[in-house]
């Protein structure tokens, strides 16, 4: 028998195929953090060359890092790290892209098979806790399934509507031997998704869009999780049906910021003129977004008078929360492209909107988005204006963290192209935007890369700027600095009497000399005359950059829906502020 | 906004049978605030790969449209099929039944059991235990008739349910 073992492909460790699996799989780069149930792995990696392993100095911050990569450059996320504490910081991450339908691949540690259940040191039920926020997972219990597994785990990631696919691996797996077959083509024997739409359906939805007097393409980050040829397809159909076009926050980027028919985002903080064309229009064509409460507000007085057509790749997003009158379960990259033939083949006319643009020129001369610079106290929104309009030229990606700098960066900063805008949108997490601006520029590294942070959020995650200088990452980080959590301080002005519970950022640190410290190099803006050279001194400084921009505290994020408002019912700027909420008010979110 | 009302449905899930799937299942239905009214789950294939879960939930045609969609996205699952929208099914449940007494309940308590075909499986001087399998409503009707003959314990399977005809799912 000795002669035949020579010949035969030596067996792998369960760590090493791990590391050929992920090779295989055309994985480049990894974010993770070390600890006992991962060192075999990490010794692998220790070993090879392909694969790159970015030490980040949190596990939230591998998963946003990881999704950061993903949703800049379309390609699957990959991160590694320990079990029990290491799994249970990447929770929120996980949950984060569940939200936004991000693909990510998470590998945790756990301790050996024959420990599971004894509460064993740094054990916790990984797959138990994960089970409901993430796509599917895997406690893999068999060496000899895993190179499987971890491929299939890549299949389910990123098939279908995307998200992030955990696969949970006991040490004692990770040193066990098997043969590694590089598996061909992935056919899951329950997991099909649907990726082209229904053909009749397609031609009715055709025919109601030539037939509308006033429809409106409502779009959502599905399209941008499509691919970059949906978006191109999208621009088409706009042109050949004339109408106007409004994305949700995920789907900033799906059409040219300066596109005549977009009408700007929609939603609690979207544009008068896409509220209101959602409100009045007849025919509403929603094109990978799911109708969530942000988008909707009040549902009963959601677009009473339209026909709805939903296209979705998950079928449980139709008729979720409002029902339609043709529902196209399908990839929306597929469905439109058939859209178009169909709309071409049958030589359909675009329909003259002339009065429905009139309409929109009305509202959109509101100019619901403006504000007023004025004296030297730099208004938030003036920043963001400036960051674009200087930064414009180079197509920078953008990442958010959570609050009124948000909202105020998807109403000011322009959009050319998708992948482009990297924010947490279901989730809302803060700390979001640093890691995912890591993994951005590790992904594309000649790109311009900003994270447009609140002085709050960016502490959630500020560890990271170990991450950037270690690997000379060239991230940007622009502080819209207003001394409060001004979100929260908003609802609280506009809901509780004014009353700033807690909301108040005390004790801040010196963002210069904290940058500084990391190796950073720190800039503060503190005067609406300097915006502009300090934004350029940013773009200019090679390597990392932190910018304070001090900015007006109290501005209110506006045009607002209030929750529960409907989309008529919008605070357009302070003096349309609503009477102080009641308490059915008080308990919407 | 009106609610359409209620309806009760059974749903037959056809799941691959790995470790987790019915808590994925489970778990589902708890996060979203779907009912469970009865819930069976045995493996089915002759090589265990396959098992089927027998739902009975209840609520407005909209959410069981919504039931359906959503666990038909879980990776596990092969297919969903809600029995009672695709038209007539046999629904059958068992119930092991313990009723306690002397005298004239006992006698009673068997006497009432013949006409509901109930099976004694275990008797002693001072107890029977019956087996009964049926609909829902006639296991529910044989165990309100034992509460007044001696009733002491009930342990009940929940649903099992299949189409009718020749056609498998
Ligand atoms: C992890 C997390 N905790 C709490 C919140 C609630 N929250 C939403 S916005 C916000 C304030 C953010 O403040 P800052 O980062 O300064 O942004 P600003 O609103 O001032 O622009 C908070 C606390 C959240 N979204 N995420
Ligand atoms: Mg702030």
């Amino acid at each position: 028998m000795a002669s035949l073992s020579a010949s035969a492909p030596r067996d792998l460790t369960g760590a090493e195929i791990i590391v050929q699996a992920l090779t295989d799989l055309g994985v480049e780069v990894i974010f993770g953090y070390p600890g006992g149930a991962v060192l075999p792995i990490y010794d692998a990696l220790f070993h090879q060359t392909r694969i790159r392993h970015i030490l980040v100095r949190h596990e939230q911050a591998a998963i946003h890092a990881a999704e950061g990569y993903a949703r800049s450059t379309g390609k699957p996320g990959v991160a590694l790290v320990t079990s029990g504490p290491g799994a249970t910081n990447a929770v929120t991450g996980i949950t984060d892209a569940m939200c936004d339908s991000i693909p990510i691949v998470v590998l945790t540690g756990q301790v050996p098979t024959h420990l599971i259940g004894t509460d064993a040191f740094q054990e916790c039920d990984t797959v138990g806790i994960t089970r409901h926020c993430s796509k599917h997972n895997y406690l893999v219990k068999d060496v000899t399934r895993l190179g499987d597994i971890i491929h299939e785990a890549f299949h389910i990631a990123t098939a279908g509507r995307p998200g992030p696919v955990v696969v949970d691996l006991p040490k004692d797996i990770q040193v066990a031997r098997a043969r590694y077959v590089r598996p061909g083509k992935i056919e899951h024997k329950t997991y099909k998704p649907q990726i082209k739409g229904d053909l009749k359906a397609i031609e009715a939805a055709c025919e109601m869009i030539a037939a509308a007097e006033r429809p409106i393409l409502y779009t959502g980050g599905g399209i941008i999780n499509s691919g970059p040829g949906a978006a191109q397809m999208l621009r088409e159909l706009a042109k050949l049906t004339g109408a106007p076009v409004t994305t949700t926050l995920m789907g900033l980027g799906t059409i040219p910021q300066d596109d005549k028919q977009f009408l700007g985002m929609l939603g609690m903080h979207g544009s008068y003129e896409a509220n209101m064309a959602m409100n009045q229009c007849d025919l509403m064509v929603c094109l990978g977004a799911r109708f969530d409460d942000r988008v909707t507000g009040r549902l009963d007085a959601f677009s009473p008078n339209s026909k709805k057509i939903h296209v979705d790749i998950d079928r449980s997003s139709i008729n979720k929360v409002v029902r339609v009158d043709l529902g196209i379960v399908g990839d929306v990259g597929h469905v439109l492209e058939d859209m178009l033939k169909v709309w071409k083949s049958r030589r359909l006319r675009t329909p003259d909107l002339a009065q429905w643009w009139a309409k929109i020129a009305g509202w959109r001369a509101r100019d619901s988005f403006g504000f007023t610079q004025a004296g030297s106290e730099i208004m938030p929104q003036q920043a963001i204006k400036r960051l674009y309009e200087l930064t414009r030229k180079a197509q920078p990606i953008i990442t958010t963290e959570v609050g009124q700098h948000q909202m105020w960066a998807a109403q000011h900063f322009g959009f050319d192209a998708p992948n482009k805008w990297l924010t947490s949108g279901g989730l809302g997490t803060m700390g979001y935007g640093l890691p995912a601006a890591i993994g951005a520029q590790l992904g594309n590294p000649n790109a311009l890369v900003i994270d447009i942070a609140g002085e709050a959020s960016i502490q959630m995650n500020i560890q990271e700027l170990g991450t950037a200088i270690q690997y000379r990452l060239p991230v940007k980080i622009f502080v819209v600095n207003n001394e409060y959590m001004g979100m929260v301080r908003q609802w609280q002005e506009l809901n509780h009497g004014s009353r700033y519970s807690e909301s108040y950022s005390d004790s801040l640190p010196d963002f210069v000399k904290l940058a500084e410290a990391y190796g950073w190099t720190g800039i503060r803006i503190e005067n609406a005359a300097d915006l502009d050279t300090g934004i350029a001194a940013m773009i200019a400084t090679p390597g990392p950059v932190l910018v304070d921009c001090r900015v007006a505290q109290l501005t209110n994020c506006f045009p607002m829906i209030a929750s529960g408002a409907a989309h008529t019912d919008m605070m357009l700027g302070p003096d349309d502020k609503t009477s102080a909420a009641d308490e059915d008010a008080q308990a919407l979110v | 906004m009106k609610t359409a009302p209620s309806e009760r449905h059974t749903l037959s899930i056809l799941v691959d049978n790995e470790a987790g799937v019915l808590a994925r299942i489970v778990g589902l239905f708890s996060a979203r605030g779907y009912n469970i009214d009865s819930l069976t789950v045995a493996d089915v294939s002759g090589d265990h790969a396959v098992s089927r879960i027998t739902v009975v939930t209840s609520g407005p045609p909209a959410v069981i449209e919504q039931i359906m969609a959503q666990l038909d996205r879980l990776v596990p699952v092969h297919r969903v099929l809600d029995l009672t929208a695709l038209g007539p099914h046999v629904e059958r449940e068992m119930a092991l039944v313990k009723v306690a007494g002397v005298g004239d309940k006992r006698v009673e308590a068997l006497r009432l059991a013949d006409i509901f075909r109930a099976r004694p499986v275990d008797t002693t001087t001072q107890s029977f235990v019956f087996e009964i399998s049926g609909s829902t409503e006639k296991v529910n009707q044989f165990v309100e008739l034992m509460r007044e003959v001696g009733l002491v314990e009930v342990a009940r399977t929940g649903v099992v349910a299949i189409a009718r005809g020749k056609e498998a799912v």
